[in-house]
């Protein structure tokens, strides 16, 4: 298992729990991390299971429950909403046909947003996994969304 | 038009990030090996001097800063963080040092262990900055296989390891003492100031925490002198400052200039002015915890004292344009949005506080009726109530842009109708 090749990685130390938690979901295919993980994680760590998960429920970034294998962030800063990111995540909704958190019938995309991801010269923007994208349009999205669909056949 | 004054940004653009060779070819640690020359008094003593002030927004000396976790004891434990947790709504300045010259920070870091006598740090960075994440990474494997990262640095004596730590996703863990709260594996709740982090910080020792931007200017400070770096910028706020403009600008961007250019200039001369030749409307300084300045504020110096006699904060150095036809009302519900979004809950003031505050002008504003002039001193009755109560400077914050917004523009579009 994947997951016990990240613990390795690390001393016993609590303090690397973050570092653990990003490697674990970062190399699901469903960017999340899974019940058995937590527990694992916990065990090694010496560390409760709600305590995993009480740092997994702070940060926005991690998620217990599966998501698609591509998490788009749409930020929703004062800035980027300022210059149309509203419109943009409706778009990307009726595009996806999916709701705020949730994820495409097929699987493949994730819809959340960010409270601001630091790309504000080139507002509005995305995050699509780890990749920036600035300067958006319907258009942009559209081949993004294609770009990323075809990644996956 | 008006040129630029690097010395944060100094090799930003012009050297390759990924490679440490070109970074020393363009002077870089050379600082490093003057200052290990040096005694470290000398060093914190030349910061000091230098009247440098925390560029993570607080604009703290960070002399004084440094003097303090340096003299608290001489044997124990101590720590240097780097705060990378950049989430401040149009700031992207310290991204932009680490994805173009990280090795200025690193060696900004260096020296700070070094003056204060501490063997590890860390840089802890923001998640969702992942191309600053890998440059950093990759910039301190390279210093390790250099010399100037680990054991006896530079045949100095002296030891220093170094390690990224990522955040993920969590405004609030950018403040010092939270941040520190998550570099220890936890949730990022606040703790209760004092004791400060060069008393009591990481682990309970005493820990130097500086921002990006500030590190950056420590080897130009080691290697030019106190007094040349004094000889920029204004009396009060000396040296230069990153600023990053962003909204209604033809030329949104980050350009570093001294402390002292005007806000005028900032948005005409250098960022190419309003955008579609449209009015200046407002502009919102420092990011969502800032404040907002109207057209009477475009000619004071950009620097920390001169901002405040008039009602503003520099803040983060974020300068956010909005044009005379932006609803400022819509902008407002959208930082009060932010505030509830970030708040992490741990007291009550905050966690209520913002909520309700995003409320009470959502509701407002849904209504025919809506008024300025009833609405806007509520709001600021209850953000100052949230301020005067709240354990962090996520609930003091509110306020600002609140107050300024209501007392710089609001008041008078009010009156005139």
């Amino acid at each position: 298992m994947e997951v016990e090749k990240i613990l390795s990685k690390y001393p016993r130390r609590k303090d690397y729990l973050l570092e653990i938690l990003h490697d674990i979901q970062n190399h699901s295919t469903k960017n999340f991390i899974p019940e058995e993980a937590v527990q694992r994680v916990a065990e090694h760590l010496n560390i409760k299971k709600a305590q995993v998960y009480g740092v997994i429920g702070y940060y926005s970034m991690l998620s217990i429950k599966p998501r698609g294998r591509y998490v788009i962030r749409v930020c929703a800063s004062p800035i980027c909403n300022m210059m149309g990111s509203c419109s943009l995540l409706d778009y990307l909704k009726q595009k996806l046909g999916v709701e705020l958190g949730e994820t495409s019938a097929d699987g493949l995309f994730t819809l959340e947003t960010s409270e601001c991801l630091g790309n504000c010269a080139a507002a509005p923007a995305m995050m699509v996994n780890q990749e920036m994208y600035g300067k958006l349009t319907p258009e942009m999205i559209d081949s993004l969304l294609e770009h990323y669909s075809r990644q996956t056949k | 038009m008006l040129k630029e004054y690097r010395i944060a940004l100094r090799n930003s653009g012009l050297i390759n990030p990924e490679s440490i060779d070109e970074f020393i070819a363009a002077d870089g640690y050379q600082a490093l090996r003057k200052a290990l020359k040096s005694e470290p008094l000398g060093i914190y003593e030349e910061i000091y001097d230098s009247g440098l002030r925390g560029r993570g927004g607080a604009g703290f000396p960070t002399g004084a800063k440094e003097k303090a976790a340096a003299v608290i004891c001489s044997d124990c434990e101590k720590y240097v963080i780097c705060n990378a947790d950049e989430g401040e709504p149009g700031t992207f300045k310290d991204r932009i040092i680490m994805e173009t010259d990280p090795h200025s920070l690193i060696e900004g870091l260096v020296i700070a262990a070094y003056s204060i006598g501490a063997h590890k740090g860390f840089v802890y960075i923001r998640g969702e900055y992942e191309l600053s994440i890998q440059r950093v990474q990759n910039a301190i494997e390279q210093a390790y296989g250099r010399g100037f990262l680990g054991k006896n640095i530079l045949g100095s004596g002296f030891d220093f390891d170094l390690e990224v730590r990522r955040g993920a996703g969590s405004y609030l863990c950018g403040e010092e003492l939270t941040l520190i709260e998550s570099v220890e594996g936890k949730r990022g709740y606040p703790r209760i100031k004092p004791p400060y982090p060069a008393e009591k910080g990481l682990w309970g020792s005493p820990t130097l925490i500086n921002n990006v931007e500030t590190l950056a200017n420590f080897p130009a400070i080691i290697l030019n002198g106190a007094k040349w770096y004094r000889s920029l910028g204004t009396e009060n706020s000396p040296g230069t400052k990153i600023f990053t403009i962003s909204g209604d600008v033809n030329k949104p961007g980050f350009y570093e200039f001294p402390m002292g250019i005007t806000l005028r200039e900032l948005i005409y001369d250098v960022a190419g002015g309003i955008r579609n030749g449209k009015p200046f409307g407002a502009a919102l300084i420092g990011g969502a915890a800032g404040t907002f300045a109207s057209e009477q504020h475009l000619d004071v110096p950009m620097g920390y004292d001169k901002l405040r006699e008039v009602g503003l904060t520099l803040g983060s150095g974020a300068v956010i344009v909005m044009d005379g036809t932006r609803n400022l009302n819509q902008t407002m519900l959208s930082i009060l949005k932010f505030f509830k979004h970030e708040s992490c809950g741990k007291c009550i003031p905050c966690r209520v506080g913002t909520t309700q505050l995003h409320n009470t002008l959502k509701d407002s504003l849904a209504q025919q009726s809506f008024n300025n002039n009833q609405v806007y001193p509520e709001l600021i009755r209850q953000a100052e109530l949230i301020a005067r109560t709240s354990l962090c400077p996520l609930g003091q914050s509110p306020i600002l842009p609140l107050k300024s917004l209501w007392e710089h523009i609001l008041v008078k579009q009010t009156a005139n109708k």
